[in-house]
């Protein structure tokens, strides 16, 4: 039986991570030639991680389902990475990183953990500046730095909106320095489908190459799971297509615990749903909101006449407009954290203020920040300051040079002009902070078997704050694993390369072939996308934005069902042994279909509203989250007993020592 | 509106492909192409048919896995976007919508529309990279100023996702865009320089042997790259070829 013991070191907040380093067991360098390393996933938590071990010396073989370790998902995030580097003078520091992500997390996320987070976070920069990450820079060369919600300093570091593309790339370009000197075994199109345990211990897994449709058994001495969250639970998300949590559930049913999976962030500007056939949303960053203003008319006739399209939103004068973020939250303004972005985008529209057809959409307007810029661009080069046609033109220009490619991302999809009209944004499901249970040396409950990146709980509690899953991802992977998983490997230096001969791994291959034999002779008669939109609709509805116990209860029942007829009924057309895109998302939504009731089963569980999972019940007057520190204030983390509803709930106390727990204010 | 696709169907790398032609009728103009053949495929796997393959990820545009040659056009007839940001409104009611994969003696098919573009995997390794540790003994991020537009220009490069879509458009399959997009990357930033000689060899002389063809400035791949990487790239990676190749 694991137990949970979070193994934070004794000490000083500031001194424990040195302290620690300097006290845990390490590999000399010609045993680590003989030690092999599993990293699942090649986003910048699984990248930097394979980097750095190899780098170390380890072995390390690598899996990601795309056929390319830099298409993984990292890629796609757009604003920024933080890091305590204070380059602005404004005032930031180590422990105010630290202090904004605990509260931002509504104080919920482990305090070693995040103190860590924000420690290394400097080291970030430095390392990707060194590999050539081209990072925004000011004129005097420097670096640039932005303003993300919930913080009131600028501490993010950005490369236009394709941050996330540029820190993969360079993590990517570290790997394969070690895939050319034989340090990475990279098996691209490929997917975990099992991890195999011998004596207790994690020491391999089971994976499908996807274009064969070969089952493989692979052994290491240790497993690191980095295969991102599981927002892909509704279907319509901001992840990939792929995305998926078939690895972190496989651990999770051979004894990982899972940690918080009602934490979901609902990410608040993202392009509004337009009709039945929509496959994913697309996010606007986060970026924007410093900015763009968030609006909704005052008026309800205003917003009749919208959506019959007698009315221009530009034409609705600056008094009959509603700034309600301004208006609420005078301090944080439009850059209040996520959650509450999203909870009052909804608020405005369940109102009935919703700007487009569906009643959901809210503006998000750039012309005071392009009248802005403009005027003082106008000043700067001596022209007519009151040339409004001028000033717009040249407004413009700084604006498209900040966030270029995000205006052009908009108008590709929605056909309108967001330099002429406000941008029409709505909420959408972004991020899990919720994910596998792991320890201050980031192994799960199961030894040697590791979580890191967004597939792990630990570092963002119950709302994570813009521009820190790049930061988290990269610092488990560059600066935290590489140091911790050697404190576990010093005990393997004799243990010799892992048999995959034996029974353990025998009975895991049994396993993964008999469900994929009858995902494919099943033929029943919908399509796996069928269930995983049902599926989705059930989880958006009922564990969205807003939840109620009645709402989770039903939910519970109706996944349980929705799961029993996709095994009844599901068709998977075509056969094991070929590329069989239909087979592997089948194995993505079977897991799905579980993973969501354990979901609905902690949001039931958790009776206080916190950060992302809000339940109407525990609400204050004003509509904000009202925690309950006394009975709730702890992680809960799931052990699987057979059935999601057998799932056994285990607590971990949060330790709150240099900090205090008040309420979440962003007034 | 209601169209008729011609699409590229291959079992495998080892069987011949032909194009079927599948109508698909009550398309809205809001989808996007990708979406389309998701309904498509919902269709066939309706009708027991196996649905058309093909590699998709991210949907924004960034992960560079979609492909697709639409109309004898990699990623279709809408300029600086990839197919799973290429809209229906760019087609009318009525059309037929030709869809090939991605063509090039270096990007074997692998099934239907996906093909195998490891071949730019290769290459990275060959050199596609700064010799850094990453156990983050470095110095200060700020220590070494960059001039602006050199770090601008730069991430002009360095936006290149890798998708193919220069070799595919080129008449000679050639992968020069993509190369000189990484090596500018680096020659214009200090980081870089260290390396920069043995970088450009060993990227090109690794280019030359996954069998990309050569390059006749014929311009084709800056026009259909999704994410508009210059055709001075080019000119800038011939320059530190030659520089290198001279100082040897």
């Amino acid at each position: 039986m694991a137990t949970l013991n979070s193994g934070v070191p004794q000490g000083d907040l500031k001194e424990k991570w040195t302290q620690y380093k300097d006290s845990i067991n390490l590999v000399n360098p010609a045993n680590k030639r003989n030690i092999d390393v599993i990293v699942v996933g090649t986003g910048l938590a699984g990248g930097s991680a394979s980097a750095t071990l190899a780098e170390l010396g380890y072995n390390v073989k690598t899996f990601c389902y795309q056929d390319s370790p830099r298409r993984a998902h990292s890629i796609a995030a757009q604003g920024g990475i933080n890091a305590a580097k204070n380059y602005q003078g404004d005032g930031d520091s180590t422990y105010r990183l630290f202090y904004d992500t605990i509260k931002g997390g509504d104080y919920r996320s482990r305090e070693a953990n995040v103190y860590r987070l924000a420690e290394v976070s400097t080291n970030i920069i430095d390392q990707c500046v060194a590999q050539g990450v081209p990072f925004a820079r000011d004129y005097g060369g420097l670096l640039d730095n932005r303003s993300f919600g919930g913080v009131l300093v600028s501490r993010t570091f950005y490369a236009k909106g394709q941050t996330g593309q540029q820190l993969l790339l360079g993590a990517y370009s570290a790997m394969n320095r070690q895939i050319a000197r034989g340090k990475i075994q990279m098996h691209n199109r490929h997917e975990m489908l099992d991890v195999v345990i011998v004596d207790g211990k994690a020491r391999g897994i089971i994976a499908r190459n996807l274009i064969t449709g070969e089952i493989e058994r692979h052994s290491a001495h240790a497993v690191v799971i980095a295969s991102g969250g599981y927002g892909n639970v509704y279907f319509l998300s901001t992840n990939a297509m792929g995305s998926n949590a078939t690895a972190a559930w496989k651990i999770h049913k051979k004894g990982a615990f899972f940690a918080n999976p009602c934490y979901t962030q609902i990410h608040p500007t993202c392009i509004p749903r337009s009709g039945e056939y929509q496959s994913k949303l697309t996010l606007m960053s986060e970026s924007l909101r410093n900015d763009g203003r968030i609006w909704v008319p005052k008026r309800m006739e205003d917003v009749e006449a919208l959506r019959e399209g007698t009315l221009k939103a530009t034409e609705i004068a600056e008094e009959n407009r509603d700034y309600y973020l301004e208006r609420r939250y005078p301090a944080f303004g439009n850059l209040v954290p996520r959650d509450v972005a999203s909870r009052a985008a909804k608020e405005r529209c369940d109102a009935g203020y919703g700007v487009n057809k569906t009643g959901e959409a809210v503006y998000l307007d750039f012309s005071s920040a392009i009248t802005r810029y403009g005027k003082e661009q106008v000043l700067l080069q001596g022209e007519d300051p009151n040339d409004h046609n001028l000033i717009k033109k040249m407004g413009q220009e700084i604006v498209k040079s900040k966030y270029g490619n995000l205006f052009q991302m908009y108008e590709k999809i929605v056909d309108e002009n967001p330099y002429e009209n406000p941008m029409m944004i709505y909420p959408a499901v972004h991020y899990t902070m919720g994910g596998i249970w792991v320890d201050y040396n980031l192994m799960t409950t199961v030894p040697g078997l590791y979580a890191i990146g967004e597939a792990n709980f630990s570092d963002h509690g119950s709302n994570r704050l813009g521009a820190s899953a790049l930061m988290q991802g990269l610092a488990d992977g560059y600066f935290v694993l590489p140091y911790t998983i050697g404190d576990y490997l010093s005990d393997d230096i004799r243990t010799g390369t892992i048999s995959t001969d034996s029974t353990e791994f025998e009975e895991a291959e049994k396993n993964v072939k008999e469900l994929l034999k009858k995902l494919v002779e099943n033929k029943g008669k919908h399509s796996v996308d069928y269930y995983h939109k049902k599926l989705g609709n059930i989880m958006w509805d009922k564990c969205g934005m807003s939840r109620n116990e009645t709402g989770l209860n039903e939910a519970i029942s109706e996944i349980k069902e929705l799961r029993a007829d996709f095994w009844k009924n599901v068709m998977v057309p075509g056969g094991l042994n070929e590329l069989n895109k239909e087979l592997e998302k089948a194995g993505r939504v079977a897991d799905f279909l579980e993973l969501g009731e354990l979901f609905a089963k902690d949001a039931l569980t958790r009776n206080e509203s916190c950060g992302g999972h809000f339940r109407e019940e525990y609400a204050t007057k004003e509509g904000e989250a009202k925690r309950d520190d006394k009975k709730f204030n702890f992680v809960s983390a799931w052990e699987y007993k057979g059935e999601p509803s057998e799932a056994k709930l285990h607590k971990e106390k949060l330790e709150f020592e240099n900090i205090e727990v008040k309420e979440r204010s962003y007034k | 509106m209601n169209l008729t696709l011609k699409i590229w169907r291959q079992k495998s790398n080892t069987e011949k492909g032909s194009l079927e032609t599948y109508p698909i009728s009550d398309v809205s103009e809001d989808m996007s192409f990708l979406e389309m053949l998701d309904v498509l495929n919902e269709e066939l796997i309706e009708k027991a048919i196996d649905p058309v393959a093909f590699d998709h990820d991210c949907r924004e545009g960034i992960c560079g896995m979609c492909s697709l040659y639409i109309n004898g056009e990699a990623h279709g007839p809408d300029r600086r976007v990839t197919t799973c940001q290429l809209h229906m409104r760019k087609f009318n009611d009525g059309d037929t919508i030709f869809i090939e994969p991605f063509r090039a003696n270096a990007f074997p098919v692998v099934k239907d529309l996906v093909v195998d573009r490891s071949a730019f995997d290769r290459i990275q390794q060959a050199g596609g990279y700064v010799s850094v540790n990453t156990s983050g003994n470095t110095q200060d991020a700020n220590s070494i100023p960059i001039p602006k537009d050199d770090a601008d220009t730069a991430f002009d490069a360095a936006t290149c996702i890798g998708c193919g879509a220069c070799v595919a458009s080129c008449k000679n399959s050639s992968a020069m865009l993509f190369v000189s997009a990484k090596v500018s990357q680096f020659s214009l930033l200090p980081q870089g320089q260290v390396e920069a000689k043995e970088r450009v060899i060993n990227m090109v002389n690794k280019m030359d042997e996954e069998g990309f063809g050569n390059c006749t400035n014929t311009g084709a791949c800056e026009v259909e790259c999704p994410k508009g990487i210059s055709l001075d790239n080019i000119s800038r990676m011939n320059r530190e070829f030659i520089t290198a190749n001279v100082k040897k």
